[in-house]
């Protein structure tokens, strides 16, 4: 199961993705990818934090299929979320 | 329409300025995010899938041409070039950002515009009926009465922290426009033997996950009681409401719980305290406030149409629009044009700021500089002369804001689904761009008749879909959107709730169903009969039959 962490940077709104350095990017791209619960927790932690020094709000653990090089949520939800409005 | 007195201006900017300090301390930290949302909230900021969305009030849906001129610089200056009119006739905008709102919300206050209440615990944006003080099958004017209620309400202290949010609508016609049935109180004018204005008062109306029609709590109430009335209920609601359960906190659960009777008699006995104090309306107040509501100077009309009826004969394009868009204005010369939103490469309901700004200028050229938004999410100039109908069509149709089609299939109210919103389960706008696409001869929709088709992405329901003749509910299935259809809603004075058709479909035969319910009612209905008429005629074996089949 490949898991990362996605919220929306407190000032501005925009989704934003946690990075390895826990650095917030806005290219899924650059993203830290847990790979095992441990990581996960570890991302989680890190997340909490952000929320906690005001950086992001509604940090939330995410499910993410690669294929090819390419990272995108399982849920369609968050697929939207990530890619913006299909229409 | 009301204007801002030097009480409101200040009102409006302290609270504009409170708010940005409150930013401020968020941004900061001192405010942590459990302490800001209900704040932020209050003051109608959301946060959605992409960025955060903002919700403005437009009190009864009335707008000035220089308010609109201002929502479009919001959309220009704060979002991505576009704004969303919403059921309760407000406008969003979906690419906010928080640290922009304060100098947002003093943009707004310049004109007289701003976000209290319109999300949150508390008393949200009052609605009514689009034609109101032009219609010709008005009581009277219902806009006084809903600014009464607005001055009421806005900053109540009693009814700040309600157990959930309330909504009021009126309407001021026996043809219910304002769909007051399904709201927590709806209101309905009426007059007497003697000629009096009074009211029949509905509660416990709504929709979302458990919808319900309003039951009659008084069946005549003097307009000078009306809100000391209103705040008995609200009263009865704030102490008994839910507080421990969100999805069992509205006032239908109320009300359905104590029985209508007994919820009278605890109003009634609340109101004894109330009535012969400083609620009861004056009636100096009621004419300062109807003051606002005088209408504009009318040309007399010469009785002579024959350039509109030849162009008519000459134009079936326009003569459609003239058929479904055009609805008789109460003086003689003059006609209420509704601007449609909805049509092919449209998404329901939305204006960029160039249409804005276009049909600002409109609005003054052809309906002294006003117009409204209605419950369907399209806008409404009250007051053209008839004379200036084909110039105000030829302009409108440029914008493509000409479909003619209000009233009819591909007028659908659509929420903004899971495309922008984080309670939604599926899309809905793209469903009704399938819609449209699939009828979008018009000759075929202006056959079909009447027909409302409403969609919502969620359960909560702010596509109307429960009222809906056709009613569209997405749905998650196994990670993917379904499209469950109800049938034979009704938001009109005969209000009905739509009962389900059966299991949903998937998203890629969500158009299909829609057209087979479309084609089995032409198959089976009498000659001109509406949809919401055939289907309770024959109910709704023959839809699910044409559906699912026998099996």
């Amino acid at each position: 199961m490949q898991q990362m962490i996605i919220a929306n940077e407190l000032r501005s709104g925009e989704v934003v993705f946690l990075s390895e350095e826990g650095n917030w990017v806005n290219n899924i791209d650059k993203a830290t990818v847990a790979l095992d619960i441990d990581q996960a927790n570890k991302l989680l932690t890190l997340a909490q934090e952000a929320e906690h020094n005001n950086k992001v709000v509604g940090a939330e653990l995410v499910e993410i299929e690669a294929q090819d090089k390419q990272r995108f949520p399982k849920d369609i939800r968050e697929a939207i979320r990530v890619n913006g409005p299909t229409v | 329409m009301y204007r801002y007195d030097e009480f409101d201006k200040q009102l409006v900017n302290e609270r504009v300025e409170q708010f940005r300090d409150q930013v401020k301390r968020r941004l900061s930290g001192e405010l942590n995010e459990d302490q800001f949302k209900p704040l932020r909230l209050m003051n109608g900021l959301y946060l959605q899938l992409h960025a955060y969305m903002l919700r403005i009030n437009v009190p009864y849906g009335c707008l000035s041409s220089q308010q609109l001129r201002g929502l479009a610089r919001v959309a220009r200056v704060y979002d991505k070039g576009f704004g969303h009119f919403t059921t309760r006739q407000n406008i969003q905008f979906n690419w906010i950002k928080l640290e922009e709102v304060p100098d947002l919300l003093a943009t707004l206050a310049e004109v007289e515009m701003h976000c209290i209440q319109s999300s949150g615990n508390c008393i949200r944006n009052i609605t009514s009926d689009q034609y109101a003080g032009c219609a010709e099958d008005e009581i009277s004017d219902p806009r006084v009465y809903c600014e009464l209620i607005r001055q009421w309400y806005t900053l109540h202290p009693e009814f700040s922290y309600l157990p959930r949010k309330f909504k009021i609508a009126v309407t001021g016609s026996p043809n219910d426009r304002a769909a007051v049935a399904v709201h927590d109180i709806g209101i309905r004018m009426h007059k007497n033997d003697a000629d009096e204005i009074g009211f029949e008062i509905l509660v416990g109306g709504g929709q979302g996950r458990t919808p319900h029609i309003g039951k009659t709590i008084r069946k005549w109430l003097p307009e000078n009681h009306l809100l000391s009335y209103l705040e008995a209920i609200l009263r009865i609601y704030n102490l008994y409401g839910r507080r421990d359960n969100i999805y069992k906190a509205r006032i239908k659960i109320l009300v359905n719980h104590l029985g209508i009777d007994e919820f009278r008699k605890q109003v009634d006995q609340e109101w004894e305290n109330l009535k012969e104090g400083e609620l009861k309306i004056s009636q100096k107040e009621i004419d300062r406030t109807n003051a606002y509501f005088q209408p504009p100077t009318y040309e007399k009309h010469n009785n002579n149409d024959f350039d509109l009826i030849s162009f008519r004969k000459l134009n079936s394009e326009f003569n459609n629009w003239m058929l479904s868009n055009v609805a008789k204005h109460k003086v003689p010369g003059y006609a209420i044009v509704n601007l449609s939103l909805k049509g092919p490469d449209r998404v329901p309901g939305d204006l960029t700021d160039h249409e804005m700004d276009c049909v600002a200028d409109l609005a003054d050229h052809f309906s002294f500089g006003e117009l409204r938004i209605n419950h369907r999410q399209n806008l409404v100039f009250t007051d053209v002369k008839k004379s200036d109908l084909t110039t105000l069509w030829k302009k409108l149709k440029r914008l493509g804001l000409a479909t003619a089609n209000i009233g009819q299939l591909t007028d659908m109210i659509c929420c903004p689904g899971l495309d922008y919103c984080s309670l939604a389960n599926a899309r809905s706008i793209p469903v009704a761009e399938q819609i449209t696409n699939r009828f979008e001869n018009l000759k075929k929709i202006h056959g079909i008749g009447d027909l409302t088709i409403n969609i919502s992405g969620c359960v909560n329901a702010c596509g109307h879909h429960h009222v809906g003749n056709i009613g569209v509910l997405g749905v998650k299935k196994d990670g993917k959107e379904y499209y469950q259809f109800t049938l034979g809603g009704s938001s009109a004075q005969d209000a009905s709730l739509g009962k389900r058709t059966g299991p949903g479909l998937p998203a890629n035969s969500a158009v299909d169903g829609i057209e087979t319910i479309v084609k089995t009612y032409l198959s089976i209905r009498d000659k001109n009969e509406p949809f919401i008429e055939t289907y309770r005629r024959v109910g709704m074996p023959p839809f699910k039959e044409a559906l699912y089949g026998t099996d």
